[in-house]
């Protein structure tokens, strides 16, 4: 398949984090384009989570510079991440267990909704009409995700499979220009796995939604991700297309060698 | 059989957005509300209106509006009384300082008045969380006891800060038997109600019960918190300050800082968890709850035929609640309205259970 | 000169028996993750023991002496605070396992709820005297200093000494023994602890004496001032900004909170206190660890809490 990229989205230029003593990320620089499947891979404790929760705000690393389309940004907040685009799911879901799946996914879509807590309070004019219209958009995505049965259950009653659909509705609902997916796939049976990388990239090539994406699953890894980085102990080992990356020693004797 | 949604079609996504969406809680809470508004007017003793309507609306009002701020929000407070407080003794000032000043505006007044104290003390909640945020909820309580206390100016320089309303009228109807006591009382529960039950369901009150669940979580997905939660304290506060206003005006006519007290604070917070945390409904139920059972148990020697002084009941009331929310949170985290929600799962299946 | 030492030597005795209290917190605090609202309750619960037992102990057994008295009363008064202990873990902290802070905290609020109500069922709701032999009289010191001296009152020096003592038993109990060991494990990790063969439940019932036996002394002490009875379970809200100052996690930072706050409460309702029509004591210590807060969200010596997601 043929596939199109564009410019440099996202540029991580020489990222370094510490917890007190503890380095996390050491001097790690690389770049994700508009359109991409970047992959990040690693070893646990390699500092996988850390990177993504430095890209959308999380964490604040003490060096380096992060470009977002091209611009700089500075010490920033997670939701003015979400302002600018950038969804996310969690390793260990993080859903709102209180809510109902109709809700939990309602509510990724807050940053668009625009009615004052007047109008709310009546729940008349405009802010019915927005939630409505918003309605019909989340319908969209739990029609596309295949949950519709559970719509009104409680995301906590859910079982795991389900529950990483629902988080990545949840994403999908902000309408974000890029994802970033901890794991979508740990602890999945094939047929689920198969399932999620479908809706992976049915969302990369319908709405050309740029995706970074950690997953231990190397046969996932190899077949969807267009660009690999590859970190151990919080530095970055290899970077390139799946091929290069697979033949890169250092990857093979820190992580690969095992499995091939 | 009765209690069924089969056959309820719903064509469009504003009617499956209803309140509530079953024909037959519609018709239920239709004949509740015919109840409240005509039957009991009635039919209701002048006791039963002073002893137990009365102040179980007001106290219904204001664990409405403390559960926006722990149930729905997740920020625990521990100062509840302290805003009905301020609600009460700013509306006693507007009344008293402004000629004319009409019940219905220094009512709102007073919740707003409560608003701005709410969200002050609100702010510490943006720094920290859980526990201490508890226990900075407490600051609250102490310092308002105190100010009305001590700063004469609140209490219009009266002793002991005792002060007391009379002559009240809404559009011109005096508002001084027990019956118009309680529709007032009445239609002001209901209006809020509805509102906060509109907020909970809208973008505001996902962003909160987000807030509540998994803070990190909201606000990678574009929540800010300090917005979420600080509206949460305004809104809760201003209801709060309204029942503070009622329970002060209505229910008490003349008052103490007292009236307002830790207990208070407490005495809410466990209608709260009793009735059901992040529920409308659970806010009405643990304050039916909380207001009859002391009753009942005032009652029961009598029935039962055993002498027992007032001291012991109040004792054994103490030891009945203490035991109830340990029971609740063990057994029931979810309260009163979750039982009654699972009681009509239940009916909804009934008599076949698949 | 000689009256800000007087004031001041009156807040840190204040204060010891402030970390008294809040000693009570952290050890519960650390070991079951519960923040025991009812710890004011369980002062209460041990003054109103120890006042009625060493009433009533006497008629019973038919005997004068008061030292025999008071002897038996601490001794039946902290086997209640054992038994207390045990039912607290067995109908309640083992059915709340792994739920949330502040559903444990609504918990204790029951407790206490449920212990004022009890205590008083059981023992009266009078004002009882507490007669531990405490000196009344105040004594003089640094006579050749200052004119006239500072006076100190001794009850309350002998208390401080005792809280103190307590505190650093607690402390080295906490650091150095067995137990102690394994409290601290239980407190990092429930399920790691537990893994290892630390026996969770018993952790629990040794925690809760241990804050039981916190708080009989602190019982005895507040009550053999100021009288056994209900206000004296407000005595452990006084306590609580002691333990946000300090950090909840901390037991040096009970301590100094304590002394901090003890110092704060007393100098300010004096030296700032008229400017604002006095009585401000009751929320300084609230005002002060909520400004402290702001600052460090955790406290003087509390672990910093870093999100993980």
């Amino acid at each position: 398949m043929e596939r199109k990229f564009g410019e440099v989205i996202l540029d991580l230029q020489n990222i370094s984090l510490r917890f007190g003593g503890v380095k996390a990320l050491t001097d790690i620089s690389f770049n994700v384009r508009e359109h991409e499947i970047r992959a990040i891979i690693g070893p646990n404790g390699a500092g996988k989570s850390s990177m993504l929760n430095v890209i959308n705000g999380v964490y604040h690393p003490q060096e380096g510079q992060i470009l977002f389309r091209g611009q700089q940004r500075q010490k920033m907040e997670p939701h003015m991440a979400a302002t600018q685009g950038i969804a996310r799911t969690f390793q260990n879901i993080a859903l709102f267990k209180g809510m109902s799946v109709l809700d939990n996914i309602m509510t990724g879509r807050n940053l668009m909704m625009n009615s004052n807590i007047l109008q709310m309070a009546l729940y008349w004019g405009a802010a019915q009409r927005e939630e409505i219209a918003h309605r019909e958009k989340v319908e969209e995505i739990i029609d596309f995700l295949e949950i519709q049965s559970v719509r009104k259950t409680p995301v906590g009653q859910l079982p795991y499979g389900l529950q990483k659909r629902v988080e990545l509705g949840r994403a999908l609902a902000a309408e974000p220009t890029m994802l970033l997916l901890d794991e979508p796939m740990a602890g999945m049976n094939v047929e689920e796995k198969q399932d999620m990388c479908r809706f992976i990239l049915d969302v990369n090539d319908q709405f050309g939604t740029t995706i970074v994406l950690i997953e231990h699953d190397m046969g996932v890894v190899m077949d969807i991700s267009d660009r690999v980085v590859v970190l151990d102990y919080g530095k970055k080992i290899g970077d390139g297309v799946p091929e290069e990356v697979r033949n890169n020693e250092d990857v093979i004797s820190a992580y690969l060698g095992t499995s091939h | 059989m009765l209690y069924r949604e089969n056959g309820q079609f719903k064509t469009s996504y504003a009617a499956d957005q209803q309140i509530f969406p079953i024909l037959q809680d519609r018709w239920a809470i239709a004949l509740l509300l015919v109840v409240a508004f005509v039957v009991m007017p009635m039919v209701g003793s002048e006791y039963f209106f002073r002893a137990i309507l009365i102040p179980f609306l007001i106290l219904s009002l204001a664990a409405l509006g403390l559960n926006i701020l722990v149930g729905y929000c997740g920020q625990i407070s521990l100062g509840t009384g302290a805003f009905m407080a301020v609600g009460a003794y700013a509306a006693y000032n507007f009344m008293v300082r402004i000629d004319g000043m009409p019940l219905i505006a220094a009512m709102l007044l007073g919740g707003l008045c409560a608003t701005i104290i709410g969200v002050l003390f609100g702010i510490p909640s943006l720094r920290i969380k859980g526990l201490y945020l508890a226990v900075a909820t407490l600051a609250a309580q102490f310092f308002t006891d105190w100010a009305f206390l001590r700063i004469n100016w609140f209490t219009n320089y009266s002793t002991s800060g005792s002060v007391s309303v009379g002559n009240l009228s809404v559009f011109g109807i005096p508002i001084d038997s027990p019956v118009s006591k309680y529709l007032f009382c009445l239609v002001v529960v209901c209006v809020f109600a509805l509102l906060a039950k509109n907020l909970v369901r809208s973008a505001i009150g996902r962003q909160w019960m987000a807030i509540r669940d998994m803070d990190v979580a909201a606000a990678v997905i574009g929540i800010r918190p300090v917005y979420a939660k600080l509206t949460a304290f305004a809104v809760s506060s201003f209801i709060v300050g309204v029942a503070g206003v009622l329970w002060a005006f209505v229910y008490l006519g003349a008052w103490e800082p007292a009236a307002f007290s830790i207990d208070r604070s407490f005495q809410l917070l466990f209608m709260v968890i009793i009735g059901g945390l992040g529920s409308i409904s659970g806010a009405f139920l643990g304050a039916a709850f909380m207001v009859l059972l002391p009753i009942v148990l005032d009652q029961l020697p009598h029935w039962l035929g055993i002498p027992m002084s007032t001291a012991t009941i109040a004792h054994l009331v103490h030891i009945i609640f203490g035991a109830l929310i340990v029971f609740f949170l063990i057994v029931e985290p979810h309260g009163l309205a979750k039982l009654w929600s699972v009681g009509k799962q239940k009916l909804r299946l009934w008599p076949f259970p698949h | 000169m000689g009256f800000f030492l007087e004031t001041l030597f009156g807040g840190l005795m204040a204060g010891m028996l402030y970390s008294l209290i809040a000693l009570g917190f952290v050890l519960i605090y650390k070991a079951s993750g519960v923040f025991n609202f009812a710890q004011g309750a369980m002062v209460l619960f041990a003054a109103l023991a120890m006042a009625r037992f060493a009433e009533w102990f006497p008629k019973w057994f038919g005997f004068e002496s008061l030292l025999l008295a008071n002897l038996l009363a601490f001794i039946a008064a902290m086997a209640m605070m054992v038994v207390l202990a045990w039912a607290i873990e067995r109908f309640c902290l083992s059915k709340l396992v792994n739920q949330e802070g502040i559903t444990l905290l609504m918990a204790t609020l029951g407790i206490a709820y449920f212990l004022d109500g009890f205590g008083q069922t059981l023992f009266g709701s009078d004002i009882y005297s507490i007669n531990v032999g405490m000196p009344k009289d105040p004594a003089f010191i640094m006579e050749s200093v200052f004119e006239g001296g500072v006076m100190v009152s001794k009850e309350d020096l002998v208390a401080a000494v005792v809280a103190a003592l307590l505190v650093i038993v607690l402390a080295l109990f906490f650091q150095k023994t067995k137990t102690g060991r394994a409290l601290r494990a239980v407190a990092d990790d429930h399920q790691a602890a537990q893994s290892i063969g630390i026996p969770l439940n018993k952790i629990w019932v040794i925690v809760w004496s241990v804050a039981g036996f916190a708080a009989l002394i602190a019982g005895i002490i507040w009550g053999s001032k100021l009288g056994v009875q209900f206000t004296l379970s407000l005595v452990a809200l006084k306590a609580l900004p002691v333990v946000i100052l300090g950090g909840l996690t901390s037991v040096p930072g009970a301590i100094i909170g304590g002394l901090i706050i003890g110092v704060g409460e007393k100098l300010s309702e004096i030296y700032i206190g008229p400017y604002f029509g006095g009585g401000i004591e009751i929320w300084f210590a609230y005002v002060l660890a909520l400004g402290f807060l702001l600052v460090r969200p955790q406290g003087l010596f509390g672990e910093k809490i870093i999100d993980r997601v």
